[in-house]
């Protein structure tokens, strides 16, 4: 889907890097073979964009302008969608796995909000630093999300975790992520990639205090994603 | 940022957290923070001393012996406007520097497969 917008706007300046947080390449590789995007389509095995730009979820977006100054901070972005699946109608079908129908029911709720973002995107890449769309720097800091101690030391305990993962010491990575979780509750990409290792539906296991089913319950399904802030910097 | 010793590389630091070390401290954006005399021209740093100083959680693991120095928690993800630079491989194993794209506007867009 990322590659029909960026067929529309990078003739008009825009381009598009799309950065897969998987600790397993091979994973991600798979999806990325088959769209063969023309645009760089990078591997951050370490979730280090979450630390970089405070990155909580997927899909989120950060916008730069041409001097490498971000315009909008990390919120939501998800772009039309050629064929969204009827996750109501599939939560209800019995071909699939009981466990699985209660992620379908919630997944039906979570609200996206993919006219409101194309409006913004294409009113930015036209109009540039004119487009009520971006941001000042002060208004671009201050809706970054929050980073404060315990935030910080989630980013430090996942990274502490994903470093062992993958240097031999698979069996102390969970109590690491643990922490990220405690920490920071709000960070999907720090919990689903955990949960997602040790259950491939991300369901309860052993390891994790939560799953999604439990955490996307918790603070509702149409809370998911955070709606996107289109109001302009003040003083603009 | 992982380290294997608590003397850290001041070039390695500056180049993964976007702290830059000047004679006034380090600073990031409009922001300096004051060090202690002569760590802005050393080579190596003390972790602990920027822990402190940057407000950087240090996080150890005593079975790897290793320890996790976590970004400033200064009260928002961005202390700067700047976008971060980050070098990171595509997915045919290539070195993309994001900075390689000044000139065009960006959106980067994360996902995932799990």
């Amino acid at each position: 889907m990322w590659q029909a917008i960026r067929n529309e706007l990078h003739p008009k300046g825009l381009e598009i890097v799309t950065v897969a947080l998987d600790i397993d390449p091979a994973a991600a590789k798979v999806w990325i073979e088959q769209t063969k995007p023309n645009h760089p389509s990078l591997i951050d095995s370490a979730h280090l964009v979450d630390e970089l730009f405070g990155v909580i979820n997927v899909p989120n977006s950060v916008w730069i302008d041409e001097d490498g100054m971000i315009v909008r901070p990390v919120e939501a972005a998800w772009p039309e969608r050629d064929s969204p699946p009827d996750w109501q109608k599939l939560a209800g079908s019995t071909d699939i796995p009981v466990e699985l129908r209660e992620t379908m029911q919630l997944a039906a709720g979570i609200k996206t909000q993919p006219k409101e973002y194309m409006t913004a995107l294409r009113d930015w890449v036209a109009n540039g630093k004119k487009s009520k769309y971006a941001l000042s720097p002060t208004e671009v800091i201050a809706r970054s999300g929050p980073r404060e101690k315990a935030e910080a030391e989630a980013a430090a305990y996942f990274e502490l975790g994903q470093y062992l993962w993958e240097n031999g010491r698979k069996d102390l990575a969970p109590r690491h992520w643990r922490e990220a979780h405690r920490r920071q509750p709000d960070n999907w990409t720090y919990k689903r990639q955990a949960w997602s290792l040790a259950d491939p539906f991300q369901g309860q296991s052993e390891l994790y205090d939560s799953c999604w089913v439990k955490d996307v319950k918790k603070i509702g399904a149409e809370n998911y994603y955070p709606p996107m802030d289109l109001t302009p910097s003040s003083g603009k | 940022m992982i380290l294997k010793s608590l003397d850290v590389d001041r070039k390695e630091f500056e180049a993964r957290t976007g702290w830059v070390f000047k004679p006034e401290g380090a600073c990031k954006g409009a922001v300096c923070v004051p060090l202690p005399a002569g760590a802005a021209s050393s080579a190596k740093v003390d972790a602990r001393m920027l822990s402190e100083r940057l407000g950087m959680p240090l996080i150890h693991d005593a079975d790897a012996k290793i320890w996790s120095l976590g970004p400033e928690a200064m009260g928002h993800a961005l202390t700067s406007a700047q976008a971060p630079d980050f070098e990171l491989p595509d997915w045919q194993g290539k070195q993309f520097r994001l900075s390689s794209l000044r000139g065009q506007k960006v959106l980067i867009v994360t996902w995932s497969s799990w």
